[in-house]
């Protein structure tokens, strides 16, 4: 009697099994380089507090403007004085750049990720609705025509100034200008989806039609939508720290990557450290997200990769 | 022929009008006295209520909208408080360097990623490919003002070679003009560059596998004719069209760049603006900018004709 692990044997024996889906990412070459580095800027995210930093917006008049590497020493409450190295200098309210660049990864990669999800939930349904409700297909792609003709930063400048700067608006300014494309891209695989014979036989059964959505379709919009939403992230996070550098962004009480830069600006010629070390991490960051993309991209959605 | 260009012109229309939708609600779909926000911090009660009035903030959305949207086609944007000028005068000012900038950045990315992304494709899996590759993905990681004070602190303070910032206008002599606008020009040219040199590969490399670059070869043609005349003309089209879509990103790196090297365009006139909360410059420049990129992805269109004679409408 043949059982059913004897079936999968021999099956397995003529067609080798496929390496998983984790299992091929863990192996491509660019996916390993960016998460490394992801994950290092993770640690460094979560553990910012144990690194040796002080207060990230703690001001101090008698270091303001000091080079990297040199000494401080405070005096405290009761008269003893503390000596620290300021890694990465000061700026000039005499902030320690180490602990703003440290506990600026905190918030630069959670605006990116946060206004990722808000983009990609909501492109989501958007797109779930247009590319399955045919009646509403016309109207709801001509709006997203018109946002999609509105350059990115240029609608995140103009909401920002609309709904003042602050943490929650500058994640919303970041993430309305990317729901077009998630929508477009759902959108468009909704419409493959839906001829699929399984979506028939579900109509067919009288499935009703927001379990069609979430059970039948959804989960297939899944990959593509991934590595979409990788490269908002990274893009995210990049125009966060530019409208922070512009100082239209978070407000330089909450350290990122770009408010430090701002704060660097105006003495940049004799102080290039503010910019210099908040740059270098935000393009790592940014670079590794994208590495990452491009490795989801070749591994989970074949198809898309031969395009670009 | 003329079909196609006077359908694509109307096909236009539809897409404008909804980014002047979009512009239109997003100030009155907030909580906030749309009349109050265009007056900005300092206004005055009459002329919060002087803008009332003009808008028809008392009509129906609808009424308002075609109030708002008469105006526009008049080219009347409003007024400025901020600035005290009309939108219209303010963004006719600033429009000259911003103009002297984005064609520079232009001219030198198409110039730049060209050949580099021919020599990659060319190069195919060899070291050249990979380096061009990974010089694509490093243009469109860093962002664009780091590369702007990496650049002015390499040439301008440490070499100084070319001056920090500023902008010289080109009645004041080429010289002066020219040399202010070679830094900002590379600066914002980076992500262009990554952008085409990418797509331009791609594109080659889809090409040099037709029938007729075999022929081509076949016949003894030496590899530049090869690749240029044979191959480059029948992968221009993805190439155009691609510079046609970055414009998006040349736009937004415009307000970076211009803040970063302090010249006085529209893209610096968008952060003043900002900053200042001058609602009626914002929305102008929003749709101005969003016009341009439209008009110029219209007119990339139209020009497919030229470049594959193929294509007949």
């Amino acid at each position: 009697m043949t059982t059913l692990s004897d079936i999968r044997e021999q099956v397995e024996a003529v067609a080798p099994s496929r390496p998983s889906t984790i299992r091929r990412l863990s192996r491509h070459p660019s996916v390993l380089f960016g998460g490394v580095i992801l994950l290092i800027l993770l640690a460094i995210a979560i553990a910012a507090p144990f690194l040796g930093t002080v207060a990230p917006s703690a001001i101090d008049p008698s270091s303001r403007n000091k080079k990297p590497g040199v000494e401080l020493s405070t005096r405290q409450a009761d008269g003893t004085k503390v000596t620290r190295t300021a890694w990465m200098g000061t700026d000039s309210l005499g902030r320690d750049v180490y602990s703003r660049v440290l506990y600026g990864t905190r918030v630069s990669l959670a605006v990116g990720v946060a206004a990722t999800i808000i983009s990609v939930s909501i492109g989501l349904t958007i797109g779930l609705l247009a590319g399955y409700v045919r009646w509403l297909d016309g109207v709801v792609m001509r709006f997203m025509d018109g946002m999609m003709a509105i350059p990115g930063i240029l609608l995140a400048i103009a909401l920002v100034s609309l709904w003042g700067a602050g943490l929650s608006t500058v994640i919303l300014a970041v993430a309305i200008p990317e729901i077009p494309r998630v929508v477009r891209l759902v959108r468009s695989l909704v419409l493959t989806i839906r001829e699929e014979p399984y979506v028939e036989a579900a109509v067919a059964l009288g499935t009703p039609m927001p379990l069609i959505l979430l059970r039948h379709i959804m989960p297939n919009t899944f990959a593509p939508l991934i590595v979409q939403g990788t490269f908002i992230c990274a893009s995210a996070i990049l125009v966060e720290a530019l409208l922070s550098f512009l100082g239209i962004g978070i407000p330089p009480e909450i350290p990122t990557w770009g408010n430090i830069m701002a704060e660097g600006r105006a003495l940049f010629r004799v102080f290039p450290h503010n910019i210099l070390f908040p740059g270098i991490f935000l393009s790592l960051a940014v670079l590794a997200i994208n590495v990452i993309g491009d490795g989801l991209r070749d591994t989970l959605d074949p198809r898309m990769s031969k395009r670009i | 022929m003329l079909m196609f260009v006077a359908r694509r012109l109307l096909a236009t229309i539809p897409v404008l009008a909804m980014v002047a939708v979009f512009v239109f609600l997003m100030l009155r779909l907030t909580p906030a006295d749309p009349a109050a926000i265009l007056a900005g911090d300092n206004a005055t009660t009459e002329q919060v209520a002087q803008i009332r009035a003009k808008l028809g903030l008392d009509q129906p959305l609808l009424t308002q909208f075609a109030i708002w949207g008469g105006r526009l086609l008049h080219g009347d944007f409003g007024e400025s408080f901020f600035f005290k000028k009309t939108v219209a005068e303010l963004i006719a000012q600033r429009l000259e360097p911003t103009l002297a900038l984005a064609t520079a950045t232009i001219l030198l990315s198409i110039l730049i990623a060209v050949p580099l992304g021919v020599i990659a494709a060319y190069r195919h899996e060899t070291w050249v490919d990979r380096f061009v590759m990974a010089l694509s993905v490093f243009g469109f990681s860093v962002p664009v003002f780091v590369i702007g004070y990496l650049l002015i602190y390499v040439f301008a303070i440490t070499l100084g070679w070319l001056p920090v910032q500023g902008y010289r206008s080109i009645t004041q002599g080429f010289w002066p003009f020219f040399e202010r606008l070679i830094l900002p020009a590379s600066t914002l040219s980076v992500i262009y560059v990554a952008l085409i040199a990418r797509i331009t590969r791609a594109s080659m490399l889809e090409v040099m596998n037709e029938d007729y670059i075999r022929t081509a070869r076949a016949k003894g043609l030496s590899d530049r004719v090869v690749l240029i005349r044979h191959g480059l003309r029948t992968a221009a089209i993805p190439i155009v069209t691609v510079i046609g879509i970055g414009i998006a990103l040349l736009i937004g790196g415009v307000v970076v760049t211009e803040s970063v090297y302090g010249i006085p365009g529209i893209g610096r006139l968008t952060v003043d603006a900002v900053l200042a909360r001058d609602f009626p410059t914002i929305q102008a420049v929003v749709l101005l900018f969003s016009f341009v990129y439209v008009l110029v992805n219209l007119l990339i269109d139209l020009a497919y004709v030229l470049l594959d004679p193929r294509i007949r409408y």
